[in-house]
């Protein structure tokens, strides 16, 4: 079963204007489906992750529905056929 | 997305860069900079602190840094004033592995001297200088710098750990200095390589050694291209002058309401010309009196003699940061500078009657002059 990302709209432009994409490949935690994302559009990650591969702050990555933050982080087990969101977080009063 | 607008500068025109905290706009001047047609808002939603223009070798290329809450930020280029953009696919200032660091903003973007028209500097957060010798493809970091043993105890000021000023010594070509809040400033002779605090004179009033060698929490410092021994500083409390190439600082707050403050600007031709905008305090941040005054010098700080014709004086509590000034190189000089409430303000006579050229802008964080 195949990983499904859905990409921001902001993003969408770096994703050949995809809004969701659809990864063959094998993962076994977030950190490899992202890793498999980056293959294949590279110009995703340095905008979700920083120089040092840690998810931006105001980032949020849910696989099927439960935000990885309180689950493991990037490091958290996955499973085949998740669906994975990449959302900015509400970051505001600026 | 906001309609976005474009300006068709003709050579010759003044360029004003406007990076704000939630984009940036370029403003092209008409009219003997009476009248202002307005770009932008590029980058919409970014914080843009660090802008320059490039026209060396024939260039005529923006240079900005936004950076996004959400996406982070890289350095970016136009050279269509601000119709397109680069947005290259990896982020092109990044700390190497060995650091451990993560790069916060890009503080700073400097066009390398005229004899190296492919090299650039970067000052970013957390503090550290970038330097890029094939016209911006490629960054790398200057590592004497930031493996100087004094790093580690380098502090955070308000802004974060920031490398806010770059200046190439106009004759030394080996020679920068940059500006650190709260570090204070360091220097290299020989392009990098090696370095040594440069403080001396400077207070550090919130430091129980008020003349430490390092620590000091300096907002802006300017360089004269004509007499480069003539430098001007503002300090988080502290207006100062060198006549030493920066090795040593005398205070120079002779009759200002307040010797805090951000910005400070050079006259493109008299070493002895400078100006400032005093805040009241560093507790409350604004205009002292709700009146917004521009202060000038002629005589290298001797005196300053407050410049309000056009500008408000009845209930204007206004911040300006320290790269939101900037002088053109016309005679006589433009002076532009930005607040925090989104007004743009400028001088084509040096200061001495001023006009409003926008108001209503997101927050302005750098104001950067050129001619086209």
């Amino acid at each position: 079963m195949p990983i499904i990302v859905a990409i921001p709209g902001a993003l969408r432009e770096l994703a050949g204007g995809r809004s969701e994409v659809r990864l063959e490949g094998r993962a076994g935690s977030v950190k490899e489906a992202l890793a498999l994302l980056w293959a294949e559009y590279p110009a995703i990650r340095d905008r979700v992750v920083t120089e040092r591969g840690a998810l931006r702050p105001h980032i949020n990555v849910f696989v099927d529905g439960e935000n990885v933050r309180y689950s493991g982080g990037l490091d958290a087990p996955i499973g085949d056929g998740v669906e994975i969101l990449l959302l900015p977080a509400i970051s505001g009063g600026a | 997305m906001p309609i976005i607008h474009h300006v068709d500068p003709k050579q010759g025109d003044v360029l004003l860069l406007v990076g704000t905290m939630k984009g940036a706009f370029v403003l092209r001047g008409k009219g003997n900079r009476k009248a202002w047609d307005i770009g932008g808002p590029y980058f919409p939603g970014h914080a843009v602190y660090a802008m320059a223009y490039d026209r060396r070798e024939g260039r005529r290329r923006i240079w900005a840094g936004p950076n996004s809450m959400h996406w982070g930020g890289m350095l970016r280029t136009s050279d269509d004033f601000g119709r397109t953009w680069s947005n290259p696919d990896q982020a092109n200032v990044k700390f190497p592995e060995s650091t451990g660091a993560a790069l916060q903003q890009i503080w700073q973007v400097v066009p390398g001297r005229d004899e190296a028209p492919d090299t650039l500097y970067a000052g970013v957060e957390p503090a550290a200088l970038f330097v890029s010798r094939d016209a911006g493809e490629t960054w790398s970091l200057v590592e004497g710098l930031w493996n100087h043993p004094h790093r580690p105890r380098w502090q955070p000021g308000g802004g974060g750990l920031c490398m806010h000023t770059v200046l190439l010594d106009p004759e030394r070509a080996g020679r920068i200095r940059v500006a650190v809040s709260a570090a204070g400033m360091y220097v290299t002779d020989d392009g990098g390589e090696t370095w040594r605090a440069s403080n001396r004179g400077v207070r550090a009033d919130f430091l129980p050694d008020k003349h430490p060698e390092f620590g000091q929490c300096v907002h802006k410092v300017t360089q004269s291209r004509q007499k480069p021994d003539r430098m001007f500083l503002q300090n988080h409390w502290g207006l100062y002058r060198s006549d030493d190439r920066g090795e040593s600082w005398t205070d120079i707050a002779n009759g200002v309401p307040s010797d805090f403050g951000f910005p400070i600007g050079a006259h493109p031709t008299d070493p002895d010309c400078a100006w400032i905008v005093p805040l009241e305090s560093d507790e409350f941040r604004c205009t002292p009196e709700g009146k917004l005054r521009v202060y000038r010098t002629r005589d290298a700080g001797g005196r300053w003699e407050p410049l309000s014709n056009g500008l408000p004086q009845d209930g204007a509590y206004e911040t300006v940061l320290r790269d939101a000034l900037a002088v053109d190189t016309l005679a006589p000089a433009g002076v532009y500078f930005g607040t925090r409430s989104g007004k743009l303000f400028g001088s084509s006579n040096e200061g001495d009657t001023w006009s409003t050229i926008a108001e209503g802008l997101p927050p302005i964080v750098s104001v950067r002059a050129a001619v086209a």
